[in-house]
């Protein structure tokens, strides 16, 4: 049962002026957002960010200097659990029209030049579908009001690269204990997130960071990582990435921010790439020393090899000197990871990685209702046959524009390929459409998103801003001030205070 | 499954590929897709390339 979330960068364009400005459109869907939201949303709280410290560097706990300051705080009221007070400061830390704060516990905001959609927390992989597909609901309600509002469309396409050199990213963030040493963590970890692209790969038509190779690879995301380990995440991006922003309590948590993960449209493999990479980092804390055999010799250039290797046959060297394929590795993973599973969550995990690892080992193809780029090269494989002659045997050459406009529109929220696929029967669902629907506008109730969308959704007259680990009060008190509710566990999903709030 | 690239390198328009239809894959699912094939076809027909050339983005995290 842990807590983990997925942040998802969408690609977005007006299909009627190709060169409309980006950030523009963005802060534009964020308003639609907060428009289709109606009264229940909430600004964010930038007050507890830190996005530069470092995993690798030491920071005095902040946890332990605020306790003292709260003894001293006459307002501060135990029953209450943990508040501090704030000043009122200008409106000029949010302008309103870059984030919404959602009654789903959820983030949708400005980032970069893309929307972005930071989902609830929550625990286990099957609730990480059923939120992160809620995001796309939301984000496609927030579209329509779009066209609606503004008199002009937008699309928004749940992909990792266009094919011009721009990568914007799908991060996966995972509670993790701080107990364990980071390099032990980013050692033991990196083999398993260079060879699960094996199913959580979307699949991409063009080799190079700007498809300047015809041809076709697993993943959306492999020709971006160019290290094995650092704090950047826009430009010579690591497997394993060191931003240290726990947004919990810092002296019990870390927050592990995967990136290389593509965008997926496929539940099953979301389903597993939250869901395995949660039981690995499980047989970290645990500090299984079986894990240290498949440490990868060259990991990075191994994240491109994995991606081409659509024969699921290539040897990658290990550090003992050894050889093995990325199945074999993903095969002694999953018998490590046995060991580690705590409930029916995990256990569905186990089952469905080993079948998909048996598919994928057996014949390909079986797999592809199941893993995306497995589906993806199937019907690209399909249209190129068809356009086979005496001149091109082979069908379409993989540089042919079908084949690379094929790939984008997969993507394409609403009525891109991959949908029309799921449509078609021939997707595998893990979250029903019903349960999906309902996590629109409902926080997941075990993790302290429930707080947060709650109180979004119920007072939202008395929140002034929200944050991952704050909920900022405005109401009338005596002594004037904002009252900051610290949400400093993640895992803590009732406040006495805030429940009190929103039973009222 | 045909003849497939064991070195794990990238695939050339000459070189085997794992995608040549397959008999066991095109069997299942031929109906479904077929609808779906043709609708994709017939819209790339059209755009592709002006598609493709428009799609810019800006680069992310």
């Amino acid at each position: 049962m842990r807590v983990a979330g997925i942040e998802t960068e969408y690609g977005i364009v007006d299909p009627d002026e190709p060169r409309a400005n980006p950030i523009l459109m963005s802060s534009r869907l964020v308003t639609a957002c907060r428009a289709w939201a109606g009264e229940a949303t909430s600004r964010w709280d930038y007050g507890g960010e830190d996005p530069l410290q470092d995993q690798r560097g030491f920071r005095r706990s902040r946890l332990g200097a605020s306790e003292d300051l709260l003894t001293d705080a006459a307002e501060f009221d135990a029953a209450e659990g943990r508040v501090t007070l704030r000043r009122r400061r200008g409106s000029w830390e949010d302008p309103a029209h870059l984030n919404a704060v959602l009654a789903n516990g959820a983030r949708f905001y400005v980032d970069h030049a893309h929307p972005e959609y930071s989902g609830p927390e929550v625990t286990g992989a099957h609730d990480a579908v059923v939120w992160d597909r809620a995001g796309d609901a939301i984000a496609l309600a927030a579209a329509a009001r779009y066209a609606e509002d503004e008199g002009s469309r937008v699309e928004l396409y749940k992909n990792n690269v266009d094919g011009k050199g721009a990568s914007y990213g799908t991060h996966e963030n995972f509670l993790v204990d701080r107990a364990v040493a980071f390099d032990d963590l980013a050692r033991r970890l990196t083999p398993h997130l260079v060879t699960r692209q094996v199913y959580t790969g979307a699949g991409r038509v063009g080799l190079g960071q700007f498809g300047e190779e015809p041809g076709f690879q697993m993943s959306q995301r492999a020709d971006y990582m160019e290290a094995e380990i650092g704090l950047e995440t826009t430009l010579r991006r690591p497997i394993v990435n060191t931003r240290d922003e726990p947004h919990a309590a810092r002296d019990r948590y870390r927050r592990l921010h995967v990136i290389i993960g593509d965008a997926n449209l496929f539940d099953v493999a979301t389903l597993l790439k939250i869901g395995t990479t949660s039981l690995v980092l499980s047989a970290i804390e645990a500090d299984d020393e079986r894990l240290d055999a498949l440490e990868l010799a060259t990991p990075v250039e191994d994240v491109q090899t994995v991606s081409r290797d659509l024969g699921l046959r290539a040897r990658l060297e290990l550090a003992s000197g050894e050889t093995a394929t990325a199945l074999e590795i993903q095969r002694a993973l999953l018998e490590i990871c046995r060991a580690y599973a705590t409930d029916a969550g995990d256990a569905a995990v186990l089952a469905r990685w080993e079948g998909v690892l048996e598919r994928l080992g057996s014949d390909l193809f079986s797999a592809a209702r199941e893993v995306e780029w497995v589906a993806k090269l199937q019907l690209l494989g399909r249209l190129r046959a068809r356009h086979a002659s005496e001149t091109h045997p082979s069908g379409l050459p993989w540089d042919d524009a079908r084949l690379a406009a094929m790939d984008l529109q997969w993507s394409r929220l609403g009525d891109g390929w991959a949908t029309r696929l799921a449509d078609a029967g021939q997707v595998e669902r893990i979250a029903s459409d019903e349960d999906v629907a309902a996590a629109t506008t409902r926080a997941p109730q075990d993790t302290r998103a429930r707080l947060r969308g709650g109180i979004v959704a119920a007072r939202p007259d008395l929140v002034d801003a929200a944050g991952w680990s704050t909920v900022v009060l405005d109401r009338e008190t005596d002594h004037g001030h904002l009252e900051v509710v610290h949400l400093d566990e993640p895992g803590a999903a009732r406040h006495p205070l805030l429940d009190a709030l929103m039973d009222g | 499954m045909a003849q497939l690239n064991a070195q794990g390198q990238p695939y050339e328009d000459d070189a085997p590929e794992p995608e040549a239809p397959a008999p066991a894959a095109a069997t299942a699912s031929t109906d479904a897709l077929d609808d779906l094939l043709a609708e994709i076809d017939g819209s790339l027909q059209v755009n592709a390339e002006q598609f493709v050339r428009s799609f810019v983005q800006k680069g992310g995290q």
